[in-house]
């Protein structure tokens, strides 16, 4: 039997080659699952398991490959999937209570791709409700923890996930991205966390938060495990059509680690003065690392950066406002017992949704409503083309990939956040990429007091190649997963 | 700018929110709080500001005007709780029963 935790290549190449039962595989995921305490007792990572479902998939992959069916690059690995990504034989809660028990009819596409890759979808994760969160505590089935410290939050919004594969159960997950919602989740639980560019991915089938800045992202224990994944995900969808009809590249592991002739900038907008003096000087020495691998490095300027959480807290829950209006009652999931129409949809709303989600819809609201859109709404959408244009300028400038710290914060403890502006200030460093609509990774880089440090990595528009070489090059130097 | 009260009253109305009332005021005190961070833009100059682009210079791809059938696992009668002549049926309202039994 071989570990989940094995790796998404080696994984697959041993189910292809009969080495392996993915039945035994899966079985294994199961265990570990247990061993770990991975559901509500525990660290409430996992919101359903498909036990039947996944071993009858796996068994039916090992009787494909006998009969000569090519393995696809997952062949067997199993994965997990945040609970807002439509899949058909377990429910798509999005971790609200609205949604409880709801059953899609239709199947995301990146799950399909993920089946035809070969992948085992195995089970459902925690989440912020309608990915409305940064540590996995708003979520109405109750918070998630973190498998390094389970007294920490593992991040969010896509923090079941992250538990997931910091844990050992699976070597990748997907989830999802607004403003960092799987970078920031890696970085505090010491994995990788890839966020594609948008367009890069399909997203339908992904519950819409604010589909202006919405992307399926992907967790890995290790760049190569992310980076198998999002190639086998990625690609133009007829189904989504902001999906980009975009070549997307092989993203393998470089045969060396010579970073000659790459420029990487340090955005000296992401070291603040107030940049806790720890998260600061592993960044650093990560920096100086890739100058050891002979890149360049430049100190350049994003001035717009610290435009970005004002700019993302309006446009966020603005179009969450409009996305969520769906869930009235008729349509999805719950229903309040009402006399009038409108009492249906009050009660109904009013029931359904916790107090982030809430709060957010009604910030939405008000930002567009009339009397204050052209305060808000107008000003924060031209603020976020300035916040486009630093990039477009650093990058043409001659800069390949941008390295900053992925978080202000390590891994935080639960229950410690109770102002919502603190807690947005976790995405100020990832939000920024959701705003421009460029890819970003985060890997570990380091540790704090025991905690891991993200460092983040940043290109131009569907150049995750670049970002990828960057990421292997830098983990191998910094001496695996966890530094 | 300063949300009122009678604002989260009017907002909750729009977004088909029922608060409780005793909420209100602690909803108005948050939402005054986050606002008062997002002031900072009001001082961005952005006369220069281009359009917002979201994939870059690939653009939106368009597909013909047809409509793409979506493969469902269930039939669409499976939705609702009953279906007749390929509409689904809901449970009445109240307010249905009241206007039914007037017109009648």
């Amino acid at each position: 039997m071989t570990s989940p935790a094995a790796g998404v290549a080696t994984l697959a190449e041993q189910h292809g080659a009969g080495n392996v039962r993915p039945a035994a595989t899966v079985s294994a995921a199961f265990a570990r699952a247990a061993e770990v305490r991975a559901g509500p007792d525990g660290l409430n990572a996992i919101l359903a398991l498909d036990r039947d479902g996944a071993l009858g998939s796996a068994e039916e992959l090992a009787h494909r490959h006998q009969q000569g069916q090519r393995p696809g690059p997952l062949a067997g690995v199993p994965i997990v999937v945040k609970d807002n990504i439509a899949t058909l034989t377990m429910p798509t809660s999005c971790g609200s209570r609205i949604l409880e028990g709801y059953v899609s009819p239709y199947e995301a596409t990146v799950v399909t791709r993920l089946r035809e890759a070969g992948a085992i979808v195995i089970a459902k994760t925690n989440m912020d409700e309608f990915a409305m969160g940064s540590s996995t505590e708003n979520s109405a089935y109750g918070p998630a923890r973190n498998p390094l410290d389970p007294t920490r939050v593992p991040g969010g919004s896509s923090g079941g996930s992250a538990a997931c594969v910091a844990a050992g159960i699976v070597p990748a997950a997907l989830g999802s991205e607004t403003g960092g919602s799987v970078r920031q989740p890696a970085a505090f639980c010491g994995i990788v966390g890839v966020k594609p560019t948008y367009g890069r991915v399909s997203r339908y089938g992904l519950v819409a938060f604010a589909s202006s800045l919405d992307q399926v992202g992907v967790f890995g224990r290790t760049v190569d495990d992310a980076a198998i994944v999002v190639g086998a995900i990625a690609g133009r969808d007829r189904y989504d059509s902001t999906s980009a009809d975009v070549q997307v590249d092989t993203y393998q592991s470089p045969a060396t680690e010579d970073l000659t002739g790459l420029v990487i900038g340090r955005p000296r907008e992401y070291f603040p003065e107030s940049l806790d003096s720890r998260i600061r000087d592993r960044c650093d020495a990560a920096i100086a690392t890739l100058r050891e691998l002979g890149a360049t490095v430049r100190d350049v300027s994003l001035p717009h950066t610290e435009l970005a959480i004002p700019v993302y807290y309006i446009i966020a829950p603005a179009e969450a406002s409009s996305n969520l209006a769906r869930f009235d009652g008729v349509r999805y999931g719950v229903r309040g017992a009402a006399p009038s129409l409108r009492e249906m949809y009050e009660r109904t709303r009013s029931g359904g949704f916790g107090p982030e989600v809430t709060r957010r819809i009604l910030l939405g609201t008000y930002v567009l409503s009339a009397g204050y859109y052209d305060a808000y709404y107008k000003k924060a959408q031209e603020v976020r083309a300035l916040i486009a244009d630093d990039f477009r300028r650093v990058f043409g400038s001659g800069v390949h990939v941008l390295f900053t710290p992925t978080a202000p914060t390590t891994a935080f403890p639960l229950g410690t956040r109770s102002d919502p502006y603190d807690m947005y200030l976790s995405d100020i460093f990832t939000a920024t990429a959701n705003l421009a609509g460029i890819p970003a990774l985060s890997l570990p880089v380091g540790r704090v007091d025991g905690l891991p440090v993200g460092g983040q990595l940043m290109a131009r528009h569907f150049n995750e190649a670049v970002i990828f070489r960057v990421a292997y090059a830098l983990e191998r130097a910094l001496g695996g997963r966890s530094a | 700018m300063s949300v009122s009260e009678d604002d989260v009253r009017h907002v909750a109305l729009l977004a088909r929110l029922g608060l409780d009332e005793n909420r209100i005021p602690t909803i108005a005190a948050e939402l005054n709080g986050i606002l008062a961070h997002m002031d900072v833009l009001s001082r961005v100059n952005t006369a220069v500001a281009g359009a917002v682009t979201g994939v870059g210079a690939a653009g939106t791809p368009l597909r013909v005007d047809g409509g793409n059938q979506i493969p469902l696992a269930r039939p669409r009668e499976a939705f609702a709780p009953a279906a007749r002549d390929g509409f689904f049926l809901v449970p009445r309202l109240a307010t249905h029963e009241d206007a039914a039994a007037e017109s009648s």
